[in-house]
């Protein structure tokens, strides 16, 4: 809690607030002591005079000053701001935690009264009291504190029914006991942070709205005065003597800052828990900064011939970390040849999807991507952007992603968008742009393409999606596609259809595929080749045949262990990977997989193995590749460490 | 394929879903504004019967004769039972008779009728000129910090938004009239009679509201941004000007729009002091005079004319989401 304070008051904006509410405080507490006598001191002799050396600000119409009155005056502003703020919490909480308390259907009254008052802005509302209540001091505190109301009852009820969820509140009620002191046990508690920040925040607000209603002449009366008031009477002299407005106006507006702003700060200070999150990473030893010479410098990746479509060679993609740039794609080289298909498998966080993305340039462009040769049909990939190269890969690279519910735009209809493409990238007018759609939809099997076209994305269902969003990468003529994890968002019966659907377009027009996939079997099925991934590098490369009977790398071997079959015996527990995955963040020096590798040896921690062709297809990354595994350590090792976990 | 005789044609339910939301949106939202109308018109009613004490006594003073008090509580129909007062209240509503103002004799609407396309102009220009400066600040604003860039822009605009908007409208007007209107002796600073007399108003009204509709769009545009369909416009190879304005911003705004509902509300409200500030002949000014002069039936009026203002506002807001976002009305259903 110390530390959470302490966090406020370190941002500069943080630090002026609460010196400035400090500031405040003490001069509402000192000021009518101090200065009291003088504010009230008449000189009929000097009257709305302007600044001078013994009075800064000038004097009023009875030739008082206007600066002392103006610090005199904060005592008044702050204690009926806070009376304020005071009703509006407590009326606030009363009907916040009204529905709580009294059960559903009474409570649902509550709710949409507040519903009701909150649609209408504070100040209507203070008006409407200002009425019921006269101008005057009290008032404009009952109005100002019941306008203010429905907005922390609306607070209030959102954060009670948050709270109310948590399972410890359900024991608790199921437990026998009663709502109004579970209410006080437990949920109010667990909400009083928000409440004080908003509170504050709020009495920030309530000192502002305070000196409008004073403004109006319909607060504080004369003789008594606050800073509204002395601006009500300043605004008539302004002409005479502007520092009499002006002086008053810069006090308020200050002192609303200054509470307004320390609510802020404090709220931002207390949202951000410290110690937990991704940014608690920050004490992981950290990543290699100056990375070291990628340590697959392979030359054994054959010449690009005529036909290849992709050629990547040691492709390294890097993000800004906590603790120092983190590579997440640690020298990857393949290529891709028309016609074949390409699966990439691994865990997630192995840095396929990251590969997927920088293959196709959509890498968030914060992250930097690297390569030694990162072409598409020959063009290079790396080079800047220009119209032309949007062109090209507009029309002849095309993407799949994981998540068809929110890979579309919601608020635009699915034929406008296939047909953007046409009309950007291949010169078409709208009309041309979505017969061409309409055509492309009926190419990926969607029934009544036509009137489809006209439907916005949550009138598609998934799989339907998915093949929308196949049929966009079609609008052009594509010699790629990179699809990752395609089906993975899909029912099963579902991921067949657009598998089938990738296979067929492959097939009639000879486009390449880049499949990432988790899923070993689905890749073994439609794809010719696999790099198996792990850690940001590729440790495995062979023909999709022999994955299951001719892998060599203990990662891949594991990895095809892992997926059941007919044969499994399923009285025993399935086969794991023991450990977990490396985080790209601390790769270690030698091979990413040797702590989870039966065959690890001292040499497999200090070097990182190299990817090295050991046949004409096939290239593995691995100091022991192919030797057997150590038949003691099967199964019942596994489960060891499973349940250790 | 049996089953395709029997089933019902899959195209036709789905049609059938898709006419249902709209129709069930249109029930869901007329019953909640009636709702909040008979709230308001109730509320205006109730104001003159919640007033401690008498209030024909309380504008009168305590030196009145009686018989004038009377007189006057006769005229205003305070002594019928209260039900059929309602009803005389509401009878006169429908048919536009909204009471005589006691200060001026003069029918109320008639009041209303003079006063309120001031206050309207006042609202929608300063409204208008709030879109205009905070859509595109807030849209350049998400660029320039999307996830990874500009921390410092971030923090630099942040505070500088919630400083500017927390400053009142009646306060940055007080400031404008020194510099323009007093020092520099550029525009003038009351009435409405010039044009150049509407530049101070409108700006006082609608720099607030600039500052937080630009944060909503810089929030919503940053999230956004990071959106999957956003991937996918990238995809496509489309130039960042139409990423940005064709596929990101809509999203930003249909979000933004159910905030700067609140604030076009409060905006309506906020006329009040600016108003006041300005001299602006507007029912802002009315309003105040007619609370300070006690002149409960010119006061009731405007209440209600602020309040309808109110409603119709945000049922506005709603339509235009749902046509903006079409899942917007299926979601709330």
């Amino acid at each position: 809690m110390q530390g959470r304070w302490s966090r406020v008051v370190r941002t500069p904006v943080g630090l002026t607030a609460t010196v400035l509410v400090v500031a405040v405080v003490a001069l509402a507490c000192l000021g009518p002591v101090l200065w009291g006598a003088g504010a009230d001191a008449v000189d009929t002799d000097d009257i709305l005079a302007g600044p001078s050396a013994e009075h800064w600000a000038g004097t009023d119409n009875l030739g008082r000053d206007i600066l002392l009155r103006t610090l005199v005056a904060a005592r008044l502003s702050i204690v009926l701001a806070l009376l304020a703020i005071a009703i509006a919490v407590v009326a606030g909480l009363l009907l916040g935690s009204a529905p709580f308390v009294l059960g559903r259907h009474a409570g649902r009254v509550v709710t949409a009264a507040v519903n009701i008052a909150v649609a209408f802005p504070g100040l209507l509302l203070a008006l409407f009291f200002a009425v019921v209540f006269g101008a005057g001091a009290t008032g404009a505190v009952l109005a100002i504190g019941l306008a203010g109301a429905p907005a922390f009852a609306r607070l209030t009820q959102t954060l009670v029914a948050g709270v109310a969820a948590r399972d410890y509140v359900a024991a608790a009620g199921m437990a026998g006991v009663g709502r109004i002191r579970i209410l006080f046990r437990h949920v109010l508690p667990n909400i009083a942070e928000p409440l004080v920040v908003n509170t504050t925040i709020g009495a920030g607000n309530a000192l502002l709205a305070f000196a409008g209603l004073s403004f109006l002449g319909l607060g504080v009366q004369s003789p008594s005065f606050d800073w509204g008031r002395l601006l009500y009477d300043g605004i008539g002299a302004i002409y005479v003597n502007a520092a009499a407005a002006l002086t008053p106006g810069a006090a308020v507006l200050l002192a609303g800052l200054a509470f307004n702003l320390f609510g802020e700060s404090v709220a931002k200070g207390l949202g951000v828990p410290v110690g937990v999150g991704p940014r608690a990473r920050a004490s992981a030893p950290p990543a290699p900064a100056t990375a070291p010479e990628p340590a697959v410098r392979d030359e054994d990746v054959p010449e690009p011939s005529s036909d290849v479509v992709l050629d990547v060679r040691d492709l390294e993609v890097t993000f800004p970390g906590p603790a120092g740039p983190v590579r997440l794609v640690r020298g990857v080289s393949f290529e891709v040849r028309r016609g074949e298909a390409v699966g990439i498998v691994g865990e997630s966080g192995s840095g396929k999807s990251m590969t997927a993305l920088a293959i196709t340039r959509l890498v968030a462009d914060h992250g930097r991507v690297d390569a030694s040769r990162l072409d598409l049909l020959g063009t290079d990939l790396l080079a800047p952007d220009t119209a032309v190269r949007r062109r090209m890969l507009g029309t002849s690279l095309a993407m799949v992603f994981q998540d068809p519910m929110t890979s579309f735009n919601p608020t635009r209809r699915i034929g406008a968008q296939l047909a953007e493409v046409a009309t950007h990238h291949q010169g078409l007018t709208r009309r041309e742009a979505m017969a061409r759609a309409v055509d492309r939809l009926t190419a990926v099997r969607i029934p009544d393409a036509d009137r489809r076209a006209g439907q916005y994305p949550h009138e598609f269902s998934g799989g339907m999606r998915q093949r929308a969003m196949i049929g966009m990468g079609l609008m052009g003529a594509p010699a790629l596609i990179v699809a990752d994890e395609p089906t993975t968002a899909l029912d099963v019966t579902v991921q067949q259809q657009v598998l089938d659907l990738l296979g067929a377009i492959r097939e009639a027009d000879d486009v390449a595929l880049v499949l990432i996939s988790h899923d070993v079997t689905v890749v073994g099925e439609v794809c010719d080749r696999v790099l198996v991934m792990y850690a940001g590098r590729v440790v495995e490369d062979l023909p999709a045949a022999d994955l299951a009977t001719a892998a060599r790398h203990p990662y891949s071997r594991a990895l095809v262990d892992a997926v059941p079959d007919m044969s499994t015996d399923l009285t025993k527990p399935l086969a794991t990977i023991p450990g977990r995955p490396v985080s790209p963040a601390d790769a270690p020096p030698g091979c990413a997989y040797a702590d989870r590798c039966p065959l690890a040896d001292a040499r497999c921690r200090t070097e990182d193995p190299p990817l090295v062709a050991d046949s004409r297809r096939h290239r593995v990354a691995c100091w022991h590749a192919g030797e057997p595994l150590p038949a003691d350590l099967s199964a019942d090792d596994l489960v060891e460490t499973v349940e250790s976990l | 394929m049996s089953v395709s005789v029997t089933a019902p044609s899959p195209v036709r339910v789905e049609a059938g879903k898709q006419a249902r939301p709209w129709a069930r949106f249109a029930v869901r939202r007329l019953g909640r504004l009636l709702v909040s109308l008979w709230v308001l018109v109730t509320a205006s009613f109730a104001m003159i019967h919640l007033i401690p004490g008498d209030p024909v006594r309380g504008a009168l003073g305590p030196t009145a004769p009686v018989a004038l008090v009377e007189a006057r509580r006769q005229a205003l129909g305070l002594d019928d039972p209260i039900l059929t007062q309602y009803l005389h209240y509401l009878r006169g509503l429908v048919t536009g008779d909204l009471g005589t103002s006691i200060s001026s004799q003069l029918p109320v609407s008639d009041v209303i009728a003079q006063r309120l396309p001031a206050t309207l102009q006042l609202a929608v220009l300063a409204f208008l000129a709030a879109v205009v400066v905070a859509i595109p600040l807030g849209v350049l604003m998400g660029v320039l910090t999307r996830r990874g860039h500009g921390r410092r822009t971030e923090l630099a605009f942040t505070t500088t938004s919630i400083v500017v908007a927390t400053v009142p409208d009646f306060l940055i007007g007080v400031a404008l009239i020194y510099v323009f209107g007093i020092r520099l002796e550029l525009l003038p600073v009351a009435g409405n009679e010039t044009a150049a007399a509407y530049v101070l108003p409108v700006f006082s009204l609608a720099i607030g509201a600039a500052a937080i509709l630009a944060r909503i769009v810089r929030v919503e545009m940053v999230g956004v941004l990071e959106a999957d369909f956003v991937r996918t416009a990238r995809a496509k190879r489309l130039p960042a000007r139409t990423v940005y304005l064709g596929h990101a911003l809509p999203n930003a705004v249909t979000a933004a729009l159910t905030l700067g509902g609140l604030l076009l509300s409060s905006m309506v409200a906020g006329t009040v002091l600016v108003e006041n500030v300005f001299a602006w002949p507007g029912l802002g000014s009315t309003i105040v005079q007619s609370i300070l002069t006690k002149d409960y039936p010119v006061v009731q009026a405007i209440v209600l004319v602020y309040g309808v203002g109110v409603l119709i506002t945000n049922l506005v807001v709603d339509v235009a989401l749902a046509l903006l976002d079409p899942r917007s009305t299926i979601r709330e259903v």
